[in-house]
């Protein structure tokens, strides 16, 4: 829909497009990217050898799942995501998720920690324990985990431009509950790349972030055996706005681009890609969604073996979180959202996601509620327990249409390859803000979409109804003041010698190029903060500033 | 609408779009930024991250009509009374400000009560933001 110079009259903007998804209802039939749907599906529609293409669950390609047994032989991971407040807060509500049947640690960490900013930074002012929980020094980490056993739980990190400085904090606070590095399980985002196309949480520019990554991926692949150094994530992506077919492209771009960068640096393929893993939205359009995790795996196991070298079926073997579309949550209605999460969360399981994440339906309101919480993680166990979709493998393969839709999904990623390639590759291509311009049209397109009537979302532009008010979390405004004081706190208590000394070396390394995780883990040991170590680098490696474009 | 009817004084509204904060959640500020620069209007779009300050003198600046804030991380609370004296401060009373995002029913009545004209949470149709800046910035705004 091209957009109009001049809006339609709108004082009756809403009847006026509640009539127009009347009177176009039934007619256009579309998958949530665009692709055309036709009335039903047959064998012709499925091209090429199925055998070979759609093949096995376990083998090569992987299209039907990274492992023969599924869930029959190991249930995905619960792996609700939360952080607010202080660590103490947090650190209950991981407690309560494990009492409640999650089986792994999630971690949300607030916009200040995410962007390299101690608690007591100016920018931080209003945002401290907002969104996620605040973390600036490495005894911060150490009361998040208090009580819970880092060799038994695994736990995921969400965190990206710092994610180097946390995982220092985490291997140290595992140091002291005397569990080594080699036995800590887990998984960290530190998928910077998607963090310049979408997710805006960045502290340097694209290079230097780059060789982060790249340190920690070496970093882990010598001393973090069963540790995940990257999550590569298309759910930022997609909740910018993307199309379930850019999602798959510009992640796996990214993906290829983290293994480019290992490869180069001297580590065999073989030894680091079985520890990279994927992170996926799981959006409301079920076929679509299934496909592009079907396709996702086929596109990773061939690039991997075909273009990488990869010799082990670990290396091709694509495994992913999932969480349910943040964005696809209503403000209006909200107990709708319990509904949409428990679709989408069936898509992602009928995909064979490996970890899942079901939104609570007040976030489109504020954090959620322990209730709303834990209605979330109960949509999980009905489907596990209660469905019988976890009996079989892919039980969705061979579906014609399905196999369809994973085709087209896989040959439009392909057309994305072609066109960051022809730009000089992924990095080039965000500074040229191509997969930004990208997803901003997508967003845009499904906006006028949406507002024309042409799309349908309960209780927004169809079927609406006056609210009655939800509970929702209330985060205590003093919680700033108490983070702060507690960093305060540490840094009278440290030596400032060795503080000096660390982040002196901190810098001599950056400037350099040895693997800045060892001076960063002997600063967090020193008890650096966060945002003192950030800015040593920035100092060394400069900022980053954003080119919008809309 | 009266923009359309009167064409001898064509004034273009020109409007801020601003991400305050640290979230980076700017899909419906481009989104916005986009609808109403597709109905005529200029728009200056700060990008991400922006601090108070920075809003406020590019407002003045700019010699904006409106503004629009977009904020998603919960600061609403600390960063939109801050913009709001700023302006006061450097005496601009005639700028109308629109604040959309995640904003709870309970902040809306007390944003308003700061100076805030509109508020705008996920869901609202574009064009009745377009419109409301629109009318607003007609009614208020002293024209030259």
């Amino acid at each position: 829909m091209e957009p109009t110079k001049t809006p339609p009259a709108t004082e009756s903007s809403e009847s006026g497009a509640t009539a127009k998804a009347a009177e176009s209802a039934g007619k256009d039939f579309r998958t949530m990217s665009g692709k055309p749907v036709k009335a039903s599906y047959g064998p012709e529609d499925v091209k090429g050898d199925a055998a070979v293409k759609i093949g096995e669950p376990g083998q090569y390609p992987f299209t039907r799942g990274p492992y023969e047994s599924m869930y029959r032989g190991r249930n995905w991971t619960m792996r609700q995501f939360a952080g607010f407040g202080t660590v103490e807060e947090t650190n209950e509500r991981f407690q309560y998720l494990l009492e409640h049947g999650q089986t792994g640690l999630s971690t949300a960490f607030d916009m200040p920690t995410l962007m390299g900013y101690d608690s007591d930074h100016a920018r931080s002012l209003g945002e401290v324990g907002r969104e996620g929980v605040a973390v600036d020094t490495l005894d911060d980490m150490e009361v998040l985990f208090q009580g819970i056993p880092l060799d038994e739980v695994s736990t995921s990190m969400t965190i990206n431009a710092p994610a180097a400085i946390l995982l220092a904090f985490y291997v140290l606070v595992g140091e002291r509950q005397g569990v080594s590095p080699e036995k800590l399980a887990g998984t960290i985002q530190t998928d910077i790349l998607k963090e310049y196309i979408a997710q805006k949480e960045w502290c340097f520019p694209v290079e230097p972030a780059m060789r982060l990554v790249t340190d920690m991926v070496e970093y882990c692949t010598e001393e973090m055996p069963r540790w995940h150094p990257i999550s590569i994530s298309g759910y930022h992506i997609r909740e910018a706005g993307s199309t379930a077919a850019q999602e798959l492209a510009f992640t796996l771009k990214n993906g290829f681009t983290y293994v480019e960068r290992a490869i180069e640096r001297g580590i065999d393929v073989d030894d680091f890609a079985p520890r990279l893993s994927f992170f996926f939205n799981a959006h409301i359009d079920f076929f679509e969604e299934i496909a592009k995790y079907r396709a996702a795996r086929r596109i990773w196991a061939r690039e991997l073996k075909e273009t990488y070298g990869a010799k082990k079926p670990e290396s091709m073997r694509l495994r992913f979180h999932t969480q349910t579309a943040g964005v696809s949550l209503t403000a209006q209605q909200p107990l709708n959202n319990i509904v949409r999460t428990a679709i989408e969360a069936l898509a992602g399981v009928l995909g064979g996601t490996q970890s899942l994440h079901t939104n609570s339906f007040d976030e489109a309101l504020a954090l959620p509620t322990e209730e709303a919480v834990r209605v979330a993680l109960r949509t999980q166990q009905i489907i596990s327990h209660e469905t019988g979709v976890t009996s079989t493998a892919d039980p969705l393969g061979g579906s014609y249409f399905v196999e369809a839709l994973t085709d087209e999904l896989e040959a439009e990623a392909y057309d994305y390859f072609r066109r960051i390639d022809e730009l000089g590759g992924m990095v080039e291509a965000v500074r040229q803000n191509f997969p930004q311009r990208e997803i901003g049209e997508a967003a845009f397109t499904f906006q006028r979409e949406l507002d024309d009537g042409e799309r349908t979302i309960v209780g927004v532009n169809r079927y609406q109804h006056e609210e009655e008010e939800v509970p929702l979390l209330h985060i205590d405004p003093a919680l700033e003041q108490r983070q702060v004081e507690r960093l305060q706190k540490t840094k009278t208590e440290r030596d400032s010698a060795e503080v000096e000394a660390a982040l002196a070396e901190l810098k001599r390394v950056a400037e350099g190029d040895g693997n800045l995780m060892y001076p960063i883990t002997t600063a967090a040991r020193a008890r650096v903060t966060e945002g003192e170590m950030v800015e040593a680098m920035q100092e060394v490696f400069g900022t980053y500033t954003e080119t919008p474009v809309f | 609408m009266s923009a359309v009817a009167e064409p001898p004084v064509e004034h273009k509204i020109r409007v801020v779009v601003a991400k305050p904060g640290l979230d980076g959640h700017d899909r419906g500020a481009k989104i916005i930024a986009r609808a109403l620069r597709d109905s005529g209007m200029e728009v200056i779009y700060t990008g991400l991250h922006q601090t108070p300050e920075q809003i406020a003198e590019t407002v003045i600046q700019e010699d904006a009509d409106a503004i629009g804030v977009s904020i998603l991380s919960g600061a609403h609370m600390t960063l939109v009374p801050k913009i709001v004296e700023l302006l006061e401060a450097q005496g601009v009373d005639d700028v109308l400000i629109t604040v959309g995002g995640t904003i709870p029913t309970k902040d809306i009545e007390a944003l308003k009560e700061m100076g805030v004209s509109g508020v705008f949470t996920p869901g609202s149709p574009t064009d009745d933001i377009v419109e409301f800046i629109r009318n607003g910035v007609t009614k208020d705004r002293k024209l030259d």
